[in-house]
């Protein structure tokens, strides 16, 4: 024992002096150790990728999926205590039905980030409860063209509607990033858990907020940072995981998929090139870090 | 709580409307009609509220907002319409607020249909909801008796609304301009004041464009062809 600390960390909604709530400040520790999420906005379409950490051998190869479906438009990725990403999807799955129950709709991206917000928010506030001990990432395509009302019989004229604002465009993408404080920004690349500090250095030199990123470049782009903010975590062996939501006329018309097995091949395979061509150097540093960490071992 | 049971007409030959209508309810034996035109879409509405054989209010406004340019018409009972319309607007109005753009027309007509459909056994409403919003332009949806929901070009509704499918189908052209379409309207709710016993007063519309609501009103005294401010 060490200390008893101040004791302003001991429960939830509970203040230090100098404005802190602590619980929530730990949540995002368990964040930090969690592998590496990330998402990233294109022109056409929205990737979601993460490194999902292998604890056992015995573990069945792409199985135990780590990014979920929220919506037929929408997936989400977290980066933290599972379960506790388990459960942000199963919230987010509910808010997203009963959007459509209400509003006979798909919920957007937007609204969906503010709800989730809302609810990891609830959980820094009362003391029967922890805060997620996740953040998650959001993404979605939210339809370019005018939706009918779920369910609803006949289309209207013949010739469309009359006295449309001329020239607007609707829908696109949409990325956003939910932290266990319920805080939560819409991002052209997001990245979380432990390779983000890499992964946002990598996605900064993509130029994202340009909007000329297609969502295929989008796919090797994420594959590739996956890859190298593994690479300060090298001992670990790792599983890539990616989906993606294309605009209605691309590959997923909309809908979030998995990317498909061979895309998902030649990613990680340019990934592991790009990786060798920038690595030698690595290589011996790595060597040279060998028996720091072996003495790591001894006990 | 007495119901008809008959088809059509009741033993008094009231429309079949009335049917649903509890003892001594407030009816909206009506005529209400909304369409699309080139720049957005036009609810029209006649004025009579009737109890049985009385007139109990000759200027009715059945034109009812449910938001900056979403209206309904109302037909049935005037008190579950109303009912169901201050619904509407409570949840448009925070729907506006809280996502920080005006909801759509459809949003407007998901909302009722709920309402409608889930309380089906309790209300008598038939509903024309019309709307004009920046990305869809205008639009009509129509809500009958069950609690179903269609889009459509133009809607016709309420008792009177029998006697005009023939001067509707007749004279309906897609893409009007604005006089033309408030011609339409006008032409159909005279028509269907006319022939119909428990629709009459006056004509109320409204112009649902992006330039917001316009509203209009047509009186009997001169056969409503002026447009009284």
């Amino acid at each position: 024992m060490t200390s008893i600390g101040t004791g302003y960390d001991l429960t939830n909604s509970v203040f230090s002096p100098d404005g802190r709530n602590f619980q929530v400040e730990y949540a995002v520790k368990a964040v930090e150790n969690g592998g590496t999420s990330i998402g990233i906005r294109c022109k056409d379409g929205v990737v979601l990728a993460c490194e999902k950490v292998i604890t056992s051998k015995l573990l069945k190869a792409g199985a135990n999926k780590r990014i979920a479906t929220i919506d037929r438009h929408m997936g989400a990725v977290s980066s933290g205590l599972v379960p506790d990403g388990r459960h942000f999807t199963s919230r987010a799955r509910e808010e997203a039905a009963s959007w459509r129950k209400v509003y006979k709709s798909p919920i957007t991206t937007a609204d969906l980030a503010g709800r989730m917000g809302g609810y990891m928010q609830a959980y820094t506030l009362y003391s029967s409860v922890r805060p997620f001990g996740v953040t998650a990432i959001v993404a979605g395509w939210d339809s370019e063209l005018e939706l009918p009302v779920d369910g609803q019989v006949g289309s209207g004229p013949s010739i469309g509607s009359g006295g449309k604002a001329k020239d607007k465009k609707y829908g696109g993408p949409g990325l956003y990033m939910i932290e266990p404080s319920g805080i939560y920004w819409g991002y052209y690349g997001a990245a979380t858990g432990k390779g983000r500090q890499t992964a946002k250095a990598e996605m900064e030199k993509l130029n994202l907020a340009e909007g000329k990123m297609s969502l295929l470049d989008g796919v090797k782009e994420a594959a590739k940072i996956i890859y190298v903010a593994h690479a300060d975590n090298k001992d670990k062996e790792f599983e890539l995981e990616m989906t993606w939501i294309s605009n209605l006329e691309g590959p997923t018309k909309g809908r979030h998929q998995e990317v498909p097995k061979e895309l998902l091949e030649d990613a990680e395979k340019l990934a592991k090139k790009a990786l060798d061509g920038d690595d030698d150097d690595e290589e011996e540093t790595k060597d040279e870090n060998k028996p720091a960490e072996a003495d790591k071992m001894e006990e | 709580m007495e119901f008809g049971t008959s088809g059509m007409l009741n033993e008094d030959g009231i429309h079949v409307d009335m049917d649903r209508l509890k003892k001594g309810e407030v009816n909206l034996g009506t005529s209400i009609m909304a369409i699309n035109f080139k720049d957005g879409v036009i609810l029209g509405a006649d004025s009579r509220t009737t109890t049985g054989a009385y007139i109990a209010n000759r200027v009715t406004d059945k034109l009812t907002q449910v938001h900056d340019t979403i209206w309904c018409c109302r037909s049935g009972s005037a008190a579950d319409t109303q009912a169901v319309a201050d619904m509407v607007h409570q949840n448009l109005g925070m729907y506006g607020i809280m996502n920080g753009r005006p909801p759509t027309t459809q949003t407007a007509a998901a909302l009722f249909q709920e309402l409608c459909y889930e309380n089906k056994d309790r209300l008598s409403a038939g509903l024309i909801i019309a709307g004009w919003d920046e990305r869809h332009g205008g639009q009509v949806y129509s809500i009958p008796l069950g609690g179903s929901l269609h889009k459509q070009s133009y809607a016709i509704g309420g008792s009177g609304s029998t006697y005009i499918y023939g001067y509707c189908d007749a004279n309906w052209k897609e893409g009007m301009d604005e006089e033309a379409a408030v011609n339409f309207v006008k032409g159909a709710l005279q028509e269907a004041i006319k022939w119909d016993g428990s629709s009459g007063g006056v004509i109320r519309m409204v112009v649902l464009t992006k330039k917001g609501a316009n509203r209009h009103l047509y009186l009997p005294d001169t056969q409503y062809a002026v447009r009284h401010e």
